[in-house]
């Protein structure tokens, strides 16, 4: 035991020393669910351009999860150089704490969101019950798969999506909106807590007709999964999901990281980053970019958050926030 | 311990009973134990060896590994410290408070893995009451090393001293007593009279809480801010792997997670083999 002690001391000597040590060129990026494979070819890219044009050699760090418990981490002290997250409402989080200057939306081009992805379904091979677009979801006999809007950034957009669609019919109002998510939640057996963990109740465990998601989702799910398995279907009209990116201002003026990270997030927007983004499946916001993987991303009717709703912080209070519409649906039982 | 049971002559429906019984026991651990076990395995060599190893040999893997014994090396010393003295106090000493302390050391078995993380990220979380203060300090606990060995350490706390305070409480304190008055000093009492007497235990507390240390999800999920090759451990790396649609690694992974218990298993069952009469003279009645 009298050995214990100094084998000890020496432990956490060691592990002191290793976490200063490791202070080169290194950045964190906290991110949610879906994008592991996107940043995995990003990292990658934008480490060896940095290297090309700087002769230092970075390392990006990933952290993944539910969009909004990663911006909590991060307001918790998770060391975020950069977020790239689900919807803006999160960054605003992060923003509310003085971690992230309150204009970042307005630092990038296209509202901070280099690329973004529409809300389409994912339903099994030979579309067995028939859904082409959103009033088929609740004919009796279908179930969805969606996760839970409370905890889930995607799940969010679902809702949105869907409230949108109704609106949008003809004469649609606030009323038939929320009669026709009521009717929807109604169909859904299960709500995940993550955009991730849906996909994987739709594809492994097999519940559900019809799985609401990213498209970027929905085709990896299918190139992951099975091509013979899956069919992706677009509805007519859908919502254009805008995941936002920043540099999270204290963190990298604190690691002396600002350039990186600068340099990163605007890495997104080059040719290479958007190319990148729409192998993933991610639309691209480049033009020729888009124009060459038109046959991956059919046309659509989109609508934006702006268009509909004024900004996610109003979406938020309206629909998500305790007690608001989502709560009043009783869909989260 | 005893292998045969007390066979006097038993009439049909005993004997009927005897067998439904243990066929009951066996049809229960074959699909509740084994069944899952097998499954790990199976699903982790799906496509063959090659890429079970290379699974297992990625850079995050092999961080995972490294992190998860790390952290089980310093939390199970700290807790066989902890232990050892809390039982010697608990079982050796009258005090106020004594029930107390006894309810304290249980406190991780009944509070929920969630919750003990999340107080940590209240305490030590840069909204925490700490936070601010160890933020100007330069410390850093959530989402780091420390944050993880902490919270291990919460939650393996009770295994040690658990298994060695009913021990204690049964052998009594005479042998001490007479090495004091022989004029033994406090530490050559300590480890040439109770140790001796504790080892065994002690070491069923080590092997058990090294397994929790090493499995531990829960809490660890939430201070680690899974950060890949940084601040996962192999339970997190497992949940990570499966959401990445990466079914062999994920179960790869798993499977040596599982082999570790094993081996715990394994030694713990070693030890009672070669040392069976040992133990059964040191362990209280019916332990």
């Amino acid at each position: 035991m009298n050995k214990l002690v100094p084998c000890l001391v020496a432990l956490a000597g060691t592990l002191l020393a290793a976490s200063v040590a490791a202070k080169d060129v290194t950045l964190l990026n906290v991110s949610y669910d879906p994008t592991r494979e996107l940043y995995r070819d990003i990292n990658n890219a934008f480490a060896a351009q940095w290297k090309a044009q700087h002769g230092d050699s970075v390392t990006i760090q990933m952290s993944h999860g539910g969009s909004g418990k990663q911006a909590r981490s991060v307001v918790d002290g998770l060391p975020a150089d950069v977020v790239t997250l689900a919807l803006a409402y999160d960054i605003d989080a992060v923003s509310d704490r003085g971690l992230i200057a309150r204009n970042w939306q307005t630092r990038l081009p296209d509202n901070a969101s280099p690329y973004t992805s529409a809300i389409v379904f994912l339903v099994r091979k030979g579309n067995p019950k028939g859904i082409k677009d959103w009033a088929d979801l609740v004919r009796p006999g279908v179930q969805v798969v969606t996760p839970n809007p409370k905890s889930s950034g995607g799940a969010r957009w679902n809702f949105l999506a869907a409230w949108g669609y109704a609106l949008k019919q003809p004469g649609g109002n606030e009323a038939k909106a929320r009669a026709y998510v009521q009717e929807l939640y109604k169909h859904v057996p299960v709500l995940d807590t993550g955009a991730r963990g849906a996909t994987n109740t739709f594809a492994q465990r097999g519940i559900g007709d019809v799985l609401i998601a990213w498209e970027n989702e929905a085709l990896l799910a299918q190139r992951q999964l099975g091509k013979d398995k899956f069919e992706v279907v677009v509805p007519s009209v859908t919502i254009l999901a805008e995941p936002p990116v920043s540099v999270v201002d204290a963190n990298a003026d604190k690691h002396g990281t600002r350039a990186v990270a600068d340099a990163y997030v605007q890495f997104l927007y080059t040719p290479q980053g958007q190319e990148i983004a729409a192998k993933n499946y991610y639309r691209p916001r480049l033009q020729d970019v888009a124009a060459r993987y038109a046959s991956q991303f059919p046309a659509t009717h989109t609508f934006t958050i702006g268009e509909v709703f004024g900004d996610w912080r109003q979406a938020q209070a309206k629909f998500f926030a305790e007690g608001a519409i989502f709560d009043q649906l009783g869909a989260g039982r | 311990m005893s292998r045969h049971p007390r066979s006097r002559s038993m009439g049909w429906p005993r004997r009927i009973a005897h067998v439904a019984l243990i066929l009951l026991a066996l049809v229960f651990l074959v699909a509740f134990l084994l069944l899952p076990l097998a499954t790990v395995f199976v699903e982790a060599f799906r496509q063959g060896v090659a890429p079970y190893l290379q699974a297992i040999w990625q850079p995050e893997a092999r961080s995972a590994i490294r992190l998860t014994l790390l952290v089980a090396a310093i939390a199970v010393p700290l807790n066989v410290v902890f232990g050892v003295a809390a039982a010697w106090a608990m079982t050796r000493f009258e005090f106020r408070g004594k029930t107390l302390l006894g309810a304290f050391i249980d406190l991780p078995f009944s509070v929920s893995p969630v919750i003990s993380g999340l107080v940590y990220v209240l305490l030590f979380g840069a909204q925490g009451w700490f936070g601010p203060w160890m933020e100007g300090h330069g410390l850093k606990v959530i989402y780091a090393v420390p944050g993880l060995v902490l919270v291990t350490v919460f939650i393996t706390l009770p295994f040690v001293a658990r298994e060695l305070i009913p021990l204690m409480q049964s052998q009594g304190s005479e042998e001490e007593e007479a090495a004091r008055v022989l004029g033994a000093s406090g530490w050559q009492l300590f480890f040439r009279v109770t140790m001796p007497n504790i080892r065994w235990a002690l070491l069923y507390g080590v092997l058990l809480c090294n397994a929790r240390a090493m499995g531990e999800f829960g809490a660890v999920s939430v201070v680690s801010g899974h950060i890949r090759g940084l601040t996962t451990t192999m339970p997190l790396e497992v949940e990570m792997r499966y959401n990445e649609y990466d079914y062999v690694g994920a179960f790869a992974v798993a499977s040596l997670l599982a082999l570790l218990a094993l081996l715990t298993l394994a030694v713990k069952t070693l030890l009672e083999w070669r040392y069976g009469d040992e133990i059964a003279a040191h362990a209280p009645g019916g332990h």
